[in-house]
């Protein structure tokens, strides 16, 4: 149950696979996963905060900003890349860190203080620029998100962080501190360190997928636009609880992978364009509302603390 | 939990008085700054014309996010409304589009409502498969602007009486009748309870399920509205006209400002009021000191934040 979205998403390659059989090999598949890429490594990051009761809305911007920041810095120079992706690194953790002293210290809904921080780091990139992107990148930056080896280590790589980081002590005091904040601060659990570490993760995730995507799709003012919309929604897919303590960053991760998987079905068949979204929220609510009213039925012992299933 | 008792009554309107003391600082800073030329019957004009559309929105999302919801659908919605409206319209039948736009979005709102409520999901993510249902339909059959909206129509966006638009008045009513339904009737008091604790309404025999259902009915009724409002101003129907005023978040983060927890049960629709207020006397304050446009996007995002912050430690202390 934990992993059933694993097998929608093999359906989905497999309705993807009768259409278009490229994808069962493996430089078909590999190319999937390059372009599933920054949404899956976003996805891992958002996990992290969702897991603990919270949202990130500034993935999206961020994703922007490191982009446009990237480009603007680079302007084309092969030997500012190495400094500009340190850069854009600290960046990624310095904005994460921002969102969850605010959050987690100055008690801030996560809602807000994201939300504040999307317009405060759009705004900002923008004033910087002059309102429109500047610069170019330089090769040897595009080369992470355009070359599927590449693309793929990363991806690899983020992935077997995550699954480290979820497996270790701090995973468990995350879910325990979104399952049940009062319970998890009397056991010891420093909730709001643990926050706060949510937070500079899904940064940093914002920050890697920024790069991938610079690379991958260049440089625009729209490249990271509904990006965090996407990231909660993958995440929820792979049936993590909205309002934390519930889910696996396996699952989460499968769950970008499916919903790249559903883009790409979609316009296999046809539904390209306009249809395609509506198609695609009919969708997500319906895997969401078929978790919800399933789970409880198959896990006998209610949860505190989770006002969504109960 | 000292907060919580009788705290809607002494602690709760505090952030809305803080709201509309901003609202008076900055209007002060105004004048100051710009002397004679920030309180024209110009700018003031303006300020209500530019906020009439975001307030009634808000003031919905106040009822939704009051009742421990949100509605991150109503920026589609109100493109949704204003075509139909307009298309409706373009035949000469003006109560008939009226009519056609708020029956659209009463029956978006039942469906957020019972989706959220009888499916389980999550208001975040009903209400986002919502948008993304809409915005399917729209791009689907719309490429531009379309419609037409007769003259007559038109008062509603450009008339005003003395110094007070009709846009502004219909705000009000909007907003006062909302007042009324959370405070003076059973219906307002199910609402603060159910934001406050669903399990504790139900056990006390409140019909949880049908409360968030109303809530969401009447805040997609006030995106309705708004729509109208707005297909009125453009003289036509437009498919971006929700999505680029931003009103989905923007309403939000007004409502917030205004001293409504997010969580839902503390808050009313007086701090909202003043929330699009200061929103929009910030930004007419901005175009007089002719601030850069990305400029006012890192203003808004950091009163925002600091309005929250001042507001939990009042709730702390």
């Amino acid at each position: 149950m934990k992993y059933a979205i694993f097998v929608v998403l093999a359906l989905l390659l497999a309705a993807i696979a009768v259409a278009n059989p490229f994808i069962l090999e493996p430089a078909g598949f590999l190319a999937f996963v390059k372009r599933a890429a920054p949404l899956v490594i976003l996805a891992a990051g958002q996990y992290f905060v969702i897991v603990s009761g919270e949202f990130d809305l500034s993935v999206g911007s961020l994703v922007t900003v490191e982009v446009v920041v990237a480009a603007r810095l680079i302007d084309g120079n092969e030997a500012a890349t190495w400094p500009v992706l340190a850069l854009l690194i600290a960046l990624g953790l310095l904005v994460g860190l921002v969102n969850g002293v605010v959050t987690a210290l100055l008690r801030v809904p996560s809602f807000i203080t994201t939300l504040g921080m999307m317009l405060i780091l759009s705004g900002a990139v923008f004033l910087w620029t002059g309102g429109a992107p500047r610069g170019a990148l330089s090769q040897s930056f595009r080369v992470f998100g355009r070359d599927t080896l590449w693309a793929v280590l990363i991806t690899l790589a983020v992935g077997a962080a995550a699954v480290l980081l979820t497996r270790a002590t701090y995973g468990r005091t995350l879910i325990a501190t979104g399952d049940n904040e009062r319970a998890a601060a009397l056991s010891g659990v420093r909730v709001a360190r643990a926050r706060i570490l949510a937070f500079v993760i899904s940064g940093l995730a914002a920050a890697i997928a920024g790069i991938m995507l610079g690379g991958f799709a260049g440089v625009s003012a729209q490249v990271g636009q509904g990006l965090e919309f996407s990231a909660i929604t993958a995440v929820v897919l792979g049936g993590v609880a909205l309002g934390g303590g519930r889910g696996s960053v396996v699952a989460a991760m499968g769950g970008a992978l499916t919903l790249e998987a559903m883009f790409t079905l979609l316009n296999l068949y046809g539904i390209s364009g306009a249809l395609e979204y509506t198609v695609q929220g009919v969708i997500i609510v319906a895997a969401v509302a078929a978790g919800a009213v399933q789970l409880p039925r198959l896990f006998i012992t209610p949860r505190k603390g989770d006002a969504h299933a109960s | 939990m000292s907060e919580k008792v009788g705290g809607r009554l002494s602690l709760g309107f505090r952030p809305a008085q803080v709201v509309f003391l901003a609202l008076l600082a900055v209007v002060a800073i105004g004048a100051i700054v710009g002397g004679g030329e920030f309180l024209t019957l110009e700018t003031v004009v303006g300020i209500q014309q530019r906020s009439a559309a975001l307030g009634i929105v808000a003031v919905g999302q106040t009822l939704a996010i009051l009742a421990g919801s949100l509605d991150l659908s109503v920026a589609v919605l109100i493109s949704l409304t204003s075509l139909v409206a307009a298309e409706i319209m373009q035949t000469g039948d003006v109560a008939g589009g009226i009519a056609a736009a708020l029956a659209v979005s009463a029956v978006v709102g039942l469906v957020n409502g019972v989706v959220i409520t009888k499916l389980k999901v999550h208001a975040f993510i009903a209400t986002l498969g919502m948008t993304l249902v809409i915005k399917g339909v729209l791009d689907h059959l719309y490429d531009g602007p379309a419609g037409r909206v007769p003259d007559s129509f038109q008062h509603l966006g450009y008339d005003r009486i003395g110094p007070i638009p009709v846009s502004a008045m219909l705000w009000a009513c909007v907003a006062l009748a909302c007042w009324f339904v959370l405070t003076r009737t059973r219906m307002g008091y199910q609402v603060y309870a159910v934001g406050g604790d669903v399990e504790v309404a139900r056990l006390s025999g409140v019909r949880t399920d049908r409360v968030v259902i109303v809530t969401h009915v009447l805040c997609s009724l006030c995106a309705g509205i708004a729509g109208l409002l707005l297909a009125s101003r453009l003289g036509a129907g437009a498919p971006t006209v929700g999505t680029d005023g931003g009103y989905d978040l923007e309403s939000i983060a007004a409502v917030v400002l205004g001293g409504t927890a997010l969580a839902g049960g503390k808050g009313g629709v007086g701090g909202t009021v003043g929330g699009v207020l200061l929103l929009a006397v910030l930004d007419s304050l901005f175009n007089l000191l002719e601030v850069d446009s990305f400029f006012k996007d890192v203003v808004r995002g950091v009163v925002i934040v600091a309005a929250v912050v001042i507001y939990v430690r009042r709730r702390k202390s």
